[in-house]
């Protein structure tokens, strides 16, 4: 059966936008991803990407036309198989979802909102809705009160993406206080006593909802644990790194039989040091940042900064949650030098005896886990951070060499990275130097 | 027949904040029970907030039959009964009560009469007279036991000479001269009343400003008004000892600058403020922690001990029945898993009933400052409003405080004719979260005295229309 492509909304708050152009015509062939048309609201003109594949087969809205609903059908999308004559171009119309009524509410909302839209041009555009969304009516209002809309305002924050604490919802000052001091969750579930499970999945996958308020609704026993000030730093960091910072993920493999070898006889020669693997990682980790300044680097509205040194924060478990004591300018410091210093800065974290200056900063992160049999996992990046590099366990896999199956010690290390900052072809540069010396242990040596 | 000694609420005080918890508690299903020594409705309509209101409006009447003249009417020798006055205050205050029990029949709450006491967590005994009148369990008790007097060493109230509220609103006779020790809302109400019968009165306060959670502005424009009266104000001024005669008080005061006097008057009022009521009722047979002679309980009312909560004055300052009463809203909604918000301290209205009135909600403008705002602030007076004037009210002024850089209104105060009507009209604008916008645009009736906030607020962004 033809596909409807809905005309999207851009933001919570949008009733109807222009049609600038479509970027595809009747009877290509399109895949998800590719972007179909341009989109125009008051202030921003966003891409509009298909998520089903076919061949276009009409377009209902032509490019230039202004005003077009939120969920009017504005083409037909064909499947494979399907042809032209398949088209019930009326029915599509009939079928379409209602489009949200622009009420003059609606209309006076937006009109306050549009200089707080301006600051969200990134917003990604949401997909066609198949079924028409919980937009309608009175969805798209966003209740706030006259106080938090003016802070809102001088702050440049975008109300459709809090969620408000007062009276059914209602944003209020301490929503917008909460906001800017880093707090406020992004728009979180509806009280989860009322959020039955399914009823509302749009919005409880975005959810953080109470864990609490679960288990007392449900009557599950538990033990409740104060938070610590470790863990709600953890928690908000993280949160806000995941959810503002977009990452994506290289793997790569890595083989260390040649680097256990050269640890086992460095770590002979001498009492006076005992070599780690991580050890070795963090050096590596360091001088490839050394050779690929472009990823020691961090986001900033003002521009990219791209570090002198390579600040290495490396991860450490402790008894109250994770930390990350930092081995400063670790590009000029030798395998020993790294490894004292790791020690000594370990064993004061799980003391809890660092100073604020040694475990603030840093300006590239390794995590590993290798020593607990995990062969592969994708780490949060610790802003402003712009990459974290997440270390697997060595371990003994078949690989091909030459054509022939052999067996070698393998450590897949995969990096996250901000693609802000950093683009794929750097990430990949970065992990493939730092491939180069796990595998070359002696050129680390130099 | 059910099991009458089992609750899934048990209050242990029928004041304000605890009967109206009660009542929201039996609406929203919970078996509910209320314990009260001696009667309901507690201090503020039994000893407080009514029978005053209902001495002051005698006062009020006494003083326009007295001014007769200024509205062309006549009244020959206007006089009084003081022991008819004090009746009819009785009397108000004994229909309200009337009216609470009522309240109580009608949401099926049980009334336990006598005085309660916790038997560890879930448990409460009630005695009356000595005489045990049962055991009583509940998962939640709430502990609504209200304040007392503070008293003062050396000058602890003896009902005759020196006074607490208690004698001061049932006088047998108008003492000729009262010396009012404490000038908060109820010294000066006591001092507006008897200054209004006749009484030579006279006001001690520790501190530099009468009424001294007011704005200093406001305050100062009361005194101003109070002096004119023939009210005499010592500020920062303490009483030191008193010696007492067969039928008067002397009292040895002494100003902050270390200058002596001695005043005789027939009665000393002591207001020196209220104090919780947290003894002999068996907190120390729980985890419950006490601060400064009040209980230790959270936004929603909960203690250190798990089922048991705290509300209205025994749960600290203000000492005031609004807050009380929605503080034991907000306990019992948490209690029954209703969406409860603790409540806003900063936007609990405070009113004090003399004449001129005075009321106030949010910071002062001192306090405003402090806290970092730089602020916008806005005046308007009574002499600027036609009602006012109509009213032969022409004293005092609306205060309007606003943050300069959100249009948030930080407080309002005011003093003069009717203004502990008028405030209410602020606290929902701020607890509505306006800015100066929303009360530019609001229209208010003419001709009233609500006329006056709408130029105050007008006023503070240099708009102000009738000045």
């Amino acid at each position: 059966m033809p596909i409807n492509i809905l005309m999207p909304a851009l933001s919570p708050t949008m009733t109807e936008g222009n049609l600038a152009s479509w970027q595809v015509k009747e009877g290509d062939e399109i895949k998800a991803g590719d972007v179909i048309a341009e989109i125009e609201t008051d202030k921003a003109t966003m891409e509009v990407e298909a998520v089903e594949e076919g061949t276009l087969g009409k377009i209902l809205v032509p490019a230039g036309t202004e005003g077009v609903a939120v969920n009017q059908v504005i083409a037909i999308l064909l499947e494979e198989g399907e042809s032209a004559s398949d088209i019930d171009v009326e029915a599509a119309k009939s079928n379409a979802p209602a489009a949200p009524q622009a009420e003059d509410a609606g209309k006076q909302e937006k009109a306050e909102k549009a200089k707080a839209d301006d600051t969200k041009s990134a917003a990604p555009a949401p997909a066609p809705a198949p079924a028409p969304q919980a937009s309608s009516g009175d969805g798209d209002r966003v209740f706030a009160s006259p106080l938090a809309k003016r802070m809102a305002k001088q702050a440049g924050l975008d109300l459709a993406k809090l969620q408000g604490s007062g009276p059914h919802g209602r944003i209020v000052k301490a929503d917008i206080d909460a906001a800017l001091d880093g707090k406020a969750p992004a728009k979180a579930a509806e009280a989860p006593a009322a959020a039955a499970p399914g009823a509302a999945p749009a919005k409880a996958a975005a959810a953080g909802p109470s864990g609490k308020a679960f288990a007392d609704a449900f009557g599950m026993e538990y033990e409740l644990e104060p938070l610590s000030k470790m863990r709600k730093t953890i928690a908000q960091r993280l949160s806000e790194s995941k959810q503002t910072v977009p990452h994506f993920y290289l793997t790569i493999d890595c083989e260390v039989d040649e680097l256990l070898k050269v640890r086992k006889e460095l770590n002979g020669r001498s009492d006076a040091y005992k070599l780690s693997v991580n050890d070795f990682v963090i050096r590596a980790a360091a001088l490839a940042l050394k050779k690929v300044p472009a990823a020691n680097a961090s986001y900033d509205p003002e521009g990219m900064l791209y570090y002198k040194h390579a600040d290495i924060s490396v991860a450490v478990a402790t008894p109250s949650g994770l930390i990350t004591p930092i081995v400063k300018a670790a590009e000029g410091k030798g395998l020993a030098a790294i490894s004292n210093e790791m020690k000594d800065l370990a064993g004061r974290a799980r003391d809890g005896k660092l100073k604020p200056e040694e475990y603030q900063g840093g300006t590239f992160s390794v995590s590993n886990l290798g020593m607990f049999g995990i062969k592969h996992f994708e780490a949060i990046i610790n802003p402003p951070q712009g990459c974290i590099l997440a270390v697997g366990a060595g371990e003994q896999r078949p690989v091909v060499k030459d054509g022939a199956l052999a067996v070698a010690t393998v450590m897949s290390c995969t990096l996250s990275v901000d693609h802000r900052v950093v683009d794929g072809a750097i990430g990949a540069e970065y992990l493939a130097e730092f491939k180069k010396l796990i595998e070359d242990p002696l050129t680390m040596l130099l | 027949m059910a099991d009458d000694t089992t609750f899934d609420v048990l209050i242990l005080g029928g004041g304000p904040g605890g009967y109206v918890a009660a009542i929201r508690s039996a609406q929203l299903g919970m078996k509910t029970a209320v314990i009260e020594k001696q009667h309901l409705g507690g201090i503020c309509l039994n000893w407080g907030c009514i029978p005053t209101k209902a001495l002051l409006r005698s006062a009020e009447v006494y003083h326009l039959m007295s001014h007769a003249k200024d509205y062309g009417l006549s009244c020959e020798k206007p006089g009084f009964d003081i022991a008819e006055v004090v009746k009819r205050s009785r009397k108000v205050s004994g229909r309200l009560n009337g009216g609470v029990g009522h309240l109580m029949k009608k949401n099926k709450i049980t009334v336990v009469d006598g005085e309660g006491k916790l038997n560890g967590p879930g448990k409460l005994t009630v005695s009356k007279d000595g005489k045990k009148v049962g055991d009583y369990s509940a998962k939640h008790i709430i502990l609504a036991t209200g304040a007392r007097p503070r008293v003062l060493k050396g000058i602890e109230p003896d009902k005759k000479l020196i006074w607490t509220y208690f004698e001061a609103m049932v006088p047998e006779a108008l003492p000729k001269s009262v010396l009012v020790m404490g000038s908060g809302a109820i010294g000066i109400e006591f001092a507006s009343f008897y200054k209004t019968m006749g009484a030579e009165v006279t006001v001690v306060e520790v501190l530099p400003q009468i009424l001294p959670a007011e704005d200093a502005e406001i305050a100062a424009s009361a005194r101003k008004q109070f002096e004119k009266q023939g009210i005499k104000i010592l500020t920062s001024t303490k009483v030191t000892g008193v010696k007492k005669g067969k039928n008067e008080v002397t009292a040895t005061l002494e100003s902050e600058k270390g200058e002596k006097q001695e005043i005789t008057v027939e009665r000393l009022i002591s207001a020196v403020g209220v104090q919780g009521n947290i003894e002999d009722i068996g907190l120390e047979t729980t985890k419950v922690k006490t601060d400064r002679g009040c209980i230790v309980a959270d936004g929603y009312g909960r203690t250190d001990e798990k089922g048991i909560y705290a509300i209205g004055d025994v749960a600290g300052p203000p000492m005031l029945a609004h807050k009380a009463e929605h503080e034991g809203v907000i306990c019992v909604e948490k209690i029954a898993s209703k969406d409860a918000h603790p409540m806003k301290k900063e936007l609990i209205p405070g009113c004090t009933y003399c004449h001129p009135q005075i009321a106030s909600v949010g910071l002062n403008e001192q306090k405003a400052k402090d806290a970092g705002y730089k602020v916008k602030v806005g005046r308007f007076p009574f002499v600027g409003n036609g009602k006012a004037i109509a009213l032969g009210e022409d004293q005092g002024m609306v205060k309007t405080i606003f943050d300069e850089k959100t249009g948030q209104l930080l407080g309002a105060h005011m003093v003069g004719a009717e203004v502990t009507e008028l405030i209410q009209g602020f606290v929902v604008a701020m607890n509505l979260e306006t800015t100066e916008e929303e009360l530019f645009h609001t229209v208010f009736p003419h001709p009233t005295l609500s006329e006056m906030m709408h130029e105050s607020v007008l006023d503070a962004y240099g708009r102000v229309i009738h000045m």
